[in-house]
């Protein structure tokens, strides 16, 4: 039990690092918007989330309605849900349904990302672990954002920006180069989501990645359907 | 109108994106397309969350792709997650210094 915990809070190390310099560029942002630390702060512990985060300051700013909150909160975030029923295929039999409550709130981009490149089955005290720690780094950097502005000379946090990629390609990268159906996907996603920025121009980014993502994986899984033990390997 | 009712809303409707599936979902998905799907879903979503997104992350279109050039070399070098990372961005730093 104990152990897991600590091996998800370990793995958690390079996300929170991610996640202290976006959040800490968050926290600047929300200053401008006219939050406090604290509004900010609560804002980034209740949420767990950049983008949604981003767009829903704008919003508290500009007074805008609730029904947009919602709207906008939906479309950036529901890829959430994607994940969700991703991880909800590997989850330990000790995953009963009061951990699920607590563990789904920490569903964000690099949590899955790390959570479904685990080998063994999800436990809740692995997840939690990992969690605590991105927890930690999300709302301490939102907080230094606001407070200090400019704790980091712009040249450290703007380098800062890439960190959180860099970890999305070794995430991808190491499975693309062995199988060749991996690859594909990868690569098609990768095109979709060109296309989307350059010709598209009026997708929203939230949209962008769900329209790339399942049209890559619908495609995929259509030219190269997964056996049951290459499944076992994920 | 109050930033506390803004708030609620906003975290309310984030977690239930992410609770209802991850709690409700509770059979093993039989379909072989739906399996496959998800499969490679986590892969194609972060790529299409990196790319082109990586090019602009640092504010420099030139010092993005130095250190996206070390990071796509240390990852297929099956370095762990935290060095590709690091090494990412302390090369974007340096590139930073030069232009």
């Amino acid at each position: 039990m104990k152990s897991r915990f600590l091996r998800g809070m370990s793995h958690g190390i390079p996300i929170a690092l991610g996640y202290l310099s976006v959040s800490f560029g968050f926290g600047i942002a929300a200053a401008k918007c006219g939050l406090s630390v604290f509004a900010a702060s609560i804002i980034s512990a209740t949420n767990l989330t950049s983008a949604g985060q981003a767009a829903g300051i704008d919003i508290i700013a500009a007074g805008g309605a609730l029904i947009e909150m919602v709207l906008v909160q939906l479309t950036i975030n529901i890829r959430y849900s994607l994940m969700a029923i991703s991880l909800s295929q590997k989850l330990d039999k000790c995953f009963t349904t009061p951990h699920r409550f607590a563990a789904s709130y920490g569903i964000t981009d690099e949590i899955f990302a790390v959570c479904s490149a685990q080998k063994e089955p999800l436990t809740p005290a692995y997840m939690y672990g990992m969690i605590l720690i991105a927890f930690t780094g999300w709302v301490s950097g939102t907080a230094m954002g606001v407070s200090a502005g400019q704790l980091l000379p712009a040249s450290v946090s703007s380098a800062m920006g890439i960190v959180l990629y860099g970890m999305f390609l070794a995430i991808i990268i190491p499975p693309a180069k062995k199988q060749k159906n991996v690859l594909f996907a990868v690569l098609l996603a990768a095109g979709v989501s060109i296309l989307m920025r350059y010709v598209f121009t009026m997708i929203s980014g939230g949209f962008a990645v769900i329209i790339s993502a399942v049209a890559a994986s619908a495609l995929a899984a259509v030219i190269f359907p997964v056996k049951d033990d290459e499944e076992a390997h994920e | 109108m109050s930033i506390a009712v803004y708030i609620f809303v906003m975290a309310g409707v984030t977690y239930l994106i992410r609770m209802i599936p991850f709690a409700f979902f509770r059979k093993k998905i039989k379909s072989k397309f739906f399996r496959s799907f998800l499969y490679y879903i986590p892969y194609a979503v972060l790529s299409a969350m990196t790319i082109p997104a990586i090019f602009y992350s640092t504010g420099s279109v030139i010092t993005s792709v130095a250190g996206t050039v070390v990071a796509v070399v240390l990852a297929y070098l099956d370095l762990p997650l935290i060095a590709v990372a690091l090494a990412a961005s302390g090369t974007a730093f340096l590139a930073g210094l030069f232009c």
